[in-house]
């Protein structure tokens, strides 16, 4: 059984790697060598981005939405997360800001939205921290709860930096002509 | 006969007691011998030491012949003369001395005499009467007291007188003639004793007393030697027949031994072979040693060391052998213990070896699978990803060649996102992760379905039936899902390896098979919705007439196991001709026996194959049927048909043509999943269409097919249901049904001389179909779907989801106006966050499921919902229908997923939500 699903293994990786060579031709082919290396940093950028854990497999999700119809869906989605962020992290803080009588259940579903927006767009670290968020809240842990916010505040700018930059790049891909690789 | 051996003996490092060789309890007293008092190795022993002929047996009569008559006999005696002899030397040597000196002395006593006569000539007138005798003769005695001692004498000779005067020399002449006499008398003496001593001499000419002492002496030094070592010797004549034993056993006699050989004596192990041995040396003439091991019955089991050598006589003839033996049964247990540690060591050894070997492959394998199951995760994602895609694309504009590329990118992906989620399934089922849920279901119900599904696909000239005996339950509980798919499963096998015929399946009530009685026990527990419930076991017999598990009953035999070995086929040759990945029988294997069952085959080549699997389900008891739509008679039952519950037999025909028509005028309408669909699938029950139809084109299929298929453009028509509703099934069941036939299909094109031209087009042409006839749905009617959610951006995405599925949503923030929408038109479908501000998802459900049931919205008033609308409208509108109702949840656990059924909810989505669950979800509950 073990040689089996070697087998099968070596299957799956014959199989993703023709699709992945089959791909990759076509772009060499086609793209001029300009905007194949603003892909390949588009790429390997994205890439980083999900090895650093900034992402996750939903953010592939919502670009799978992005077709003619809604071209700057990401983009979109993607800032109207980060404001749901602005604003629910200032909720936050202005209820941790009161040193008596915290109203953890308002923390609670303001970390509850924030854990849903960030699963939704892939906020893959967001996410993380807010299910350590949540359970500060729950053991009503003040300090755990002033620590989680803090990390969520840098977390989510530092994101929101990053896929600036990625927006950049896809814009620039754009400009000069060349298509978004998937 | 008995030794006395109990001396320390010092062996190898340690000390032991030695113990006899022979046991110390056979045997009389008197016979026993050697009876010496440990007299520490005292030399003074040899003297003591009793040479007792009892000791050894020797046949008196020949030995002595032997004796003379061999080279060992006559050394010895050879020896013992010459001893004597050269001691005999030695005492003549010494007495010629002696008399040398004498005869010297008196030579030396003469000359004296001489000169003194001729000195004193004149004095020997002198008289002799000279009156001191007296003095002179004890004077005399006094000197031959004094020969006797010494042999030679002073010469002086002491003269009391004064010197010269005629007394003196008187006196001196007596003195000498005395000394004279005494010199005379004792060299008499001397030859007298020189005559006696050769007279001895010439009386022990035979020393036959000497020899007799001196032999008794080395006999003597041998039993001291030997007297406590565990040796027995002996000599044995040419015929093997001993003539001489020492240290024999004691309980035997004389008359037992002497004139016999071994054979005769002994009985037992070891025997025949020494006697074999002894014969060797006998032949060859070497003196050789080896050991054997006797096992008789007069001493058990003793191993003994034995040395042989052949004895010659003077002709150099061979006339025996002188044998000895030395038990060395301890030394040789204990070397064999020693060997069998040693021996047991390397084993162990090896063993250690061999174990880290397998925890380390053990280890391996379990890394390899993490990372496989890891691996196929994370293939997954991208996967479903491409193929989703490449699916959307295949709804936008395309031409041929665009298309046809296209959709071998749809099947090439589907096939490897089959064999992903297999090895998944079955790396859950392995690590145990796969839990299973309980639900009611129909089997009736689910074998009609898997068939129709099956010959909705099916592209051959088969019959598709199912029999389902009365005794079996019309529901039972049981993971419905993974028993659909052990079915499906084994059906497409079936349908795969089988060219005409039939295939079938067959479910009836068995009582408790033996290998279940232990997991029964366990199963019982859970009750499930407050019912009763009981136990029942149903067989399944999917049974085919295709060709059969290849090689005789013999080889076949073998070949079973392999059968539901993962990824195994029956042969390399029909892995090639009919394709698959090889998987679908482990997990049919692993599923049922997760369930608490048993798969089993049977088979003959070439007149069809059987499998079985038994399974364990609980029956619940329920009062009211009608009321009780469960999850699997919701996807396909709208309109509840009467027959269906109790309906025992099925069969399906296939509809040969269709496939390869170019999209027949009538087909669009019921391609895709919606309401009027659900009574689309065809029925053939023997001959008669017992399917309530209104739809007009639904009949005349029915005749067509009743009139045996004479219409072409009608069958096509029917071409179109079945297809349609072949889509239905596949949807509704997963990818995993709808990928096994289409790779059957494939396939079975290819091996029958088509060409990948060929199996493109035929996929070409059906996916166009599926296309026009999505299209058509889309203008027709669109289902309404509500989604409930708070989160802004979850609802951006899932509404952009839904809209790249073709499908627009309605929105609902919370519970509350979930209700208030439902409430105020009618849905196909909801999808319901579980978490939400106002009113959970949970609690929505649970009012709607109230309101489904009781007609009116009395709970949802209750809790606080301003209901508007007036009461008769609803109750006309749809007062049975049951709206699917999926949850969303952010946790997957199995707990969570209870919560959500026990809610009322039919299925969940795990958030976040993505372009494939949608999908499939829209697919499962969209009819």
């Amino acid at each position: 059984s073990k040689n089996s699903e070697e087998i099968a293994l070596f299957f799956v990786y014959q199989t993703s790697h023709l699709l992945l060579s089959a791909s990759s031709s076509r772009v060499h082919t086609a793209m001029d060598s300009l905007i194949a290396q603003l892909q390949r940093q588009f790429r390997d950028y994205t890439i980083s981005l999900y090895h650093q854990g900034f992402l996750d497999d939903q953010f592939t999700e919502l670009k799978k939405l992005q077709d003619e119809c809604s071209p700057d869906f990401v983009a979109e989605v993607v800032s109207l997360f980060f404001e749901d962020c602005e604003k629910l992290i200032s909720n936050m803080a202005r209820a941790l800001d009161q040193t008596v009588n915290v109203d953890y259940k308002l923390v609670g579903s303001s970390v509850h939205q924030l854990k849903g927006s960030s699963s939704s767009v892939g906020a893959k670290r967001v996410k993380g921290l807010c299910v350590t968020f949540k359970e500060c809240c729950d053991s009503q842990n003040y300090e755990g709860c002033v620590r989680c916010l803090q990390q969520v505040d840098i977390e989510y700018k530092s994101l929101k930096a990053k896929l600036q930059d990625l927006f950049n790049l896809e814009q620039q891909i754009v400009q000069a002509g060349g298509r978004i690789p998937q | 006969m008995v030794c006395e051996m109990e001396t320390d003996q010092i062996e190898e490092m340690d000390v032991e007691v030695l113990p006899s060789m022979w046991p110390d309890d056979v045997g009389t007293e008197a016979d026993k011998q050697f009876n010496v008092e440990k007299s520490a190795g005292d030399l003074d022993m040899l003297k003591e030491v009793d040479i007792a002929e009892k000791s050894a047996m020797a046949d008196l009569k020949r030995l002595p012949e032997l004796m003379n008559t061999t080279d060992q006999g006559t050394s010895q005696l050879t020896n013992l003369v010459k001893q004597w002899e050269y001691m005999q030397d030695h005492a003549v040597r010494l007495l010629r001395e002696e008399l040398q000196i004498l005869t010297k002395q008196r030579e030396e006593a003469e000359a004296k005499e001489l000169k003194i006569i001729e000195e004193h000539n004149f004095e020997s007138q002198e008289p002799e009467n000279v009156p001191v005798l007296d003095e002179t003769s004890d004077l005399f005695r006094r000197f031959r007291q004094k020969k006797r001692d010494k042999l030679v004498d002073s010469k002086k000779i002491e003269i009391d007188e004064e010197f010269d005067t005629i007394a003196y020399w008187k006196q001196k002449a007596l003195s000498l003639g005395k000394m004279l006499e005494a010199s005379t008398e004792r060299e008499r003496r001397l030859m007298e004793k020189l005559n006696e001593s050769l007279k001895t001499m010439e009386s022990h000419s035979a020393p036959v007393e000497e020899l007799t002492q001196n032999l008794k002496r080395a006999e003597g030094f041998l039993h001291f030697i030997l007297q406590n070592a565990p040796i027995v010797m002996g000599h044995q004549d040419k015929d093997l027949r001993y003539l001489f034993i020492y240290n024999k056993f004691p309980s035997l006699r004389e008359q037992d031994i002497l004139g016999k050989t071994d054979v005769e004596i002994f009985h037992g192990g070891g025997v025949k072979e020494s006697q074999d041995f002894k014969r060797e040396v006998l032949e060859k003439g070497k003196a050789s040693k080896r050991e054997i091991t006797f096992e008789t019955e007069l001493f058990g089991s003793k191993t003994f060391l034995i040395y042989v050598e052949p004895v010659y006589n003077k002709a150099k003839e061979t006339i025996g052998i002188n044998y000895m033996g030395m038990e060395v049964t301890d030394q040789v247990r204990k070397r064999e213990k020693m060997a069998k540690l040693r021996e047991d060591n390397a084993v162990r050894k090896a063993m250690e070896s061999e174990l880290t070997k397998t925890i380390h492959i053990t280890e391996e394998t379990m890394r390899a699978k993490q990372m496989l199951a890891t691996m196929s995760h994370e293939i997954r994602s991208p996967l479903s990803g491409v193929v989703g895609m490449a699916e959307i694309l295949s709804t936008t504009k395309l031409d041929k060649e665009q298309r046809q590329l296209l959709n071998v990118m749809i099947s090439s992906g589907d096939l490897v996102l089959q064999l992903i989620n297999d090895i998944l399934d079955l790396s859950k089922v392995e690590s145990g992760v796969m839990k299973l849920e309980a639900t009611k279901f129909r089997p009736r119900e689910v074998v009609k379905h898997v068939l129709q599904t099956a010959a909705a696909s099916l592209k051959k000239d088969l019959t598709l039936e199912g029999d389902i005996t009365d005794a079996v339950p019309i529901e039972v509980v049981g993971d419905v899902l993974r028993i659909r798919q052990i079915l499906t499963n084994l059906i497409s096998n079936a349908i795969k390896f089988t060219h005409e015929g039939k295939v079938g399946i067959k479910l009836k009530v068995i009582s408790e098979p033996s290998f279940a009685c232990d997991n029964a026990l366990n199963g019982d527990e859970e009750v499930q919705n407050g019912l009763t419930e009981t136990s029942v076991w149903i067989r399944c017999d999917v049974y085919d007439s295709g060709i059969g598990i290849p090689g005789k009953l013999a080889v076949y035999l073998n070949a079973l196991p392999c059968l539901f070995k993962k990824y195994m086929q029956a042969s390399a040759d029909h892995a090639r001709k009919y394709g698959g990945t090889g998987l679908g029988l482990a997990i049919c294997k692993q599923l049922v026996e997760l369930m608490g069952g048993q798969l089993t085959v049977t088979s003959q080549v070439n007149v069809g194959s059987t499998f079985t699997f038994i399974l364990p389900y609980k029956v619940a008891t329920s009062d009211d049927h009608s009321d009780d739509q469960d999850e699997f008679s919701d996807m396909v039952d709208h309109q509840p048909e009467p027959d269906d519950t109790t309906e025992g037999y099925f069969q399906f025909k296939p509809l040969l043509g269709s496939i390869y028509s170019n999209g027949g005028p009538v087909i669009g309408n019921n391609f895709l999943p919606h309401k009027v669909m659900v009574t689309s699938p065809i029925k053939l029950i023997n001959g008669f269409v017992a399917h309530p139809s209104d739809d007009i084109e639904q009949s005349e299929t029915v005749q067509v097919e009743n009139g045996g298929y004479t219409d072409e453009s009608r069958l096509k028509n029917s071409s179109g249901h079945c297809l349609g509703s072949a889509h239905q099934y596949e949807n509704g069941n997963g990818r995993c049904l709808s990928k096994e036939s289409e790779s059957c299909s494939s396939s079975q094109a290819s091996s029958e001389g088509g060409t990948v031209e060929m199996e493109s087009e035929f996929t070409v042409s059906s996916h166009r179909e599926e296309e026009k006839a999505e299209r058509d749905l889309k203008e027709t009617s669109k289902p309404k779907i509500l989604l409930v959610e708070d989160n802004k951006i979850n609802i951006m995405v899932a509404k952009s989801m839904m809209k790249q599925l073709g499908y627009t949503i309605d929105i609902a923030n919370n519970g509350v106006e979930a209700i208030t929408a439902v409430e105020r038109s009618s849905y196909d479908l909801v999808l319901m966050d579980v978490c939400m501000p106002v009113m959970d998802g949970l609690k929505a459900t649970r009012l709607i499921r109230s309101y489904e049931e009781s007609g009116n919205w009395d709970a949802a008033i209750e809790a606080g919902i301003d209901i508007k609308t007036m009461e008769d409208e609803q109750v006309c509108m749809r007062p049975t229908n049951r709206l699917p109702i999926i949850a969303m949840t952010a946790n997957t656990l199995a707990e969570s997923s209870e919560e959500c059924f026990a809610n009322g909810m039919d299925s969940f989505i795990s958030k976040p939500v993505t372009l494939q669950k949608l999908k499939e979800c829209l697919q499962q509950y969209l009819h």
